[in-house]
């Protein structure tokens, strides 16, 4: 009972494959006889990953000349389907461009996104999105009906990424049309910012702080339990509206996904929409002066303490390991 | 889309979500498998970024208006007043008992439509809303008014016919630049919203809000609502919770029952 053609909209960052695109591929193969993937970029870039993970073609527009994606890659998928027939469902990551090639190609085609979706059920043609609401703790189920191409929207972390072992996938180049004014949008600059240490979506251990560290220099005891424990530093929203850390540093619904083994909240109230983005973690260690935060109903480990007084003492004791 | 009719100045349009107070527990209801919209209504914190965001372009652009549009049930304008109170010019509300159940993309339609009718110079929205967060509207609403767009804006900056937007990235920024008119989806507290002044509250209760349906804006019911809609939610379950562990008062050992859990885990 599979779906015959599934479409993946794969990304790479610095020549790498992202995981959500190899994640996708590992459900795109379980639910569809034939998997290809769109690619904005060089198709022989990305041939022998995404071939290894399952996809048999990949169709490459090239490069894009610095537009942002929506448009270009929107109207080459359109056009793909205008002139070849629509699979059984395109999957997209919720990633910045992602959603912005979805969301456009979705106004082009007339055809649904379902969003968030963090499972993919399949029942012959039939195909429902399951969405996790309110920080996790209800599943809403969204199924597709009419005849329109079906768009998801796959939020990072909702299958395990594994390699199929398949062989390089065919690059097919695409025609991208001529997209005028609506794809006028270009980047002129493109800036990093430093982080430390491992990737917060790799990390096997991630220690994040919230605003109960009181102060943008408080922090400072999160980045060095950190580093003791070869973890990422995360953060919750609130300090990173407050500027104490950057933007990417933050876990949750509008920041990371992540699902490390362990995950140390320290001082965060554990609001729904920072535990939907930490809930898959296989352990959770909170320190809350509050033993009323919400954080304690999910962790395995909960301190109720002062996290200036409990988080020096845990430095210290690590350090003299 | 820019048009003779403004004659000085930027013209803003922000769409704005009224939406359930998220501070207040949230339940579907099991009847309709859609929000409860029941107590309080309030303008979504994500889209005041984007009010504040126009207030302060068509202040350095030495003058102009910002109009809100916003789509909601039941003729709701609290969060539209909020929003007016904080000096937004005018609004437009879409509000007609066809719209129940209406998905992302026919929400795009119906705020594309009522932002045709101010012809502006730029369009903000909240990068995703707190209820809905499908992050695709933004996209949606640009294709179908033939625009281009940029999402993610942590700060817009008008440069005669263009805007410069930096935009968020997953590991940084990037700076885009693009003609206007254009739609810019601004993320979550990039700038401070201003609270209401008594004077703005008071100016706010007459300031013009024009009621539309949805045969008003020229689309059809059959575009809209559970019928233009193509997906319908088919089950709400309860996931499997997570069960709360030990919970221990530090009195000085804190740190140790962490030191072992870890160890136990052989992390460390
Ligand atoms: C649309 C939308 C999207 C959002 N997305 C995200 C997201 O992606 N990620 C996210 O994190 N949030 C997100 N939020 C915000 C979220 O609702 C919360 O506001 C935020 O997570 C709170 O951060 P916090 O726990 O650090 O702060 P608070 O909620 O203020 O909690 C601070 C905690 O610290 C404790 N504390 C205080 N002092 C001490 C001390 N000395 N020692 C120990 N504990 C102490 C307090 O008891 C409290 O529990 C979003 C909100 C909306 C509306
Ligand atoms: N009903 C609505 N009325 C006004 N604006 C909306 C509405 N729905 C979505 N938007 C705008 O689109 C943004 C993204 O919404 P969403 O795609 O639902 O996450 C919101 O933050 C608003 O700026």
């Amino acid at each position: 009972m599979a779906l015959d053609n599934v479409w993946v909209f794969a990304e790479a960052a610095d020549g790498r494959v992202k995981t959500i695109t190899l994640e996708m591929l590992a459900k795109a193969r379980e639910i569809a006889d034939e998997v290809s993937c769109f690619y904005a970029g060089a198709g022989d870039d990305v041939a022998e990953t995404l071939g290894e993970h399952g996809a048999s073609t990949v169709f490459a527009t090239g490069d894009l000349d610095d537009a942002l994606l929506g448009p270009p890659v929107a109207a080459a998928i359109a056009a793909k389907i205008a002139a070849d027939g629509a699979p059984d469902l395109i999957m997209f990551g919720t990633t910045y461009d992602g959603r912005d090639v979805a969301g456009r190609l979705s106004a082009k085609l007339g055809a649904p996104v379902i969003t968030n979706v963090a499972d993919l059920i399949v029942n012959g043609e039939d195909v429902a999105g399951v969405e996790p609401v309110f920080g996790g703790s209800t599943n809403v189920t969204t199924r597709f009906k009419g005849e329109a191409v079906k768009i998801v929207l796959v939020r990072p972390k909702s299958f395990a990424a594994e390699s199929a072992g398949g062989s390089v996938a065919d690059v097919e180049d695409l025609d991208v049309p001529e997209v005028g004014n609506t794809g006028t949008a270009k980047v002129t600059a493109r800036f990093m910012e430093e982080t430390s240490g491992p990737k917060l979506e790799e990390a096997a251990i991630v220690v994040s702080g919230g605003r109960g560290l009181g102060e943008a220099a408080k922090y400072a005891m999160v980045e060095q339990l950190a580093k003791l424990l070869k973890a990422a530093p995360g953060a919750s929203r609130a300090i990173v509206d407050a500027g104490w850390v950057p933007y990417s540093y933050q876990v949750g619904q509008t920041g990371k996904v992540v699902k490390p083994t362990v995950y140390l909240a320290c001082g965060i109230s554990g609001a729904t929409q920072h535990m939907v983005g930490m809930k898959g973690a296989k352990y959770i260690i909170a320190i809350n002066k509050d033993k009323e935060a919400p954080i304690f109903s999910i962790a395995d480990l909960g301190i109720v303490g002062d996290v200036h007084k409990v988080m020096p003492k845990l430095i210290e004791a690590l350090q003299g390991r | 889309m820019r048009s003779a009719q403004h004659n000085s100045g930027m013209h803003v349009v922000v769409c704005v979500k009224q939406i359930p107070d998220p501070a207040e527990p949230g339940s579907l209801d099991p009847a309709t498998k859609t929000l409860k919209r029941s107590g309080n209504i309030i303008l979504d914190e994500s889209d005041s970024y984007g009010v504040e965001m126009a207030l302060q372009l068509v202040t350095s652009a030495g003058g102009g208006t910002v109009s809100l549009v916003s789509m909601a049930p039941g003729g709701e304008t609290k969060g539209l007043r909020t929003a007016l109170a904080m000096g937004a010019s005018d609004a437009i509300l879409v509000s007609d008992p066809v719209l129940n159940g209406t998905d992302a993309l026919g929400t795009a339609k119906v705020l594309a439509a009522a932002i045709a009718r101010k012809s502006p110079d730029l369009v903000l929205t909240a990068t995703e809303s707190s209820d809905g967060y499908t992050g695709t509207v933004p996209s949606q609403i640009a294709e179908l008014l033939g625009l281009p767009s940029v999402t993610f804006a942590r700060s817009i900056e008008i440069n005669g016919q263009s805007v410069n937007v930096r935009r968020q990235t997953e590991s940084g920024y990037d700076e885009v630049t693009c003609p206007l008119p254009a739609v810019v989806s601004v993320t979550a507290g990039v700038v401070e919203p201003r609270y209401p002044s008594f004077k703005g509250i008071m100016a706010a209760k007459s300031k013009p809000v024009e009621a539309l349906t949805v045969a008003d804006l020229g689309l059809s019911a059959d575009e809209v609502g559970w019928a233009g809609g193509g997906q319908e939610i088919v089950e709400i379950a309860a996931s499997e919770a997570r069960e709360a562990g030990r919970v221990v008062e530090d009195e000085g050992e804190g740190y140790a029952e962490i030191v072992n859990f870890l160890e136990n885990l052989k992390v460390i």
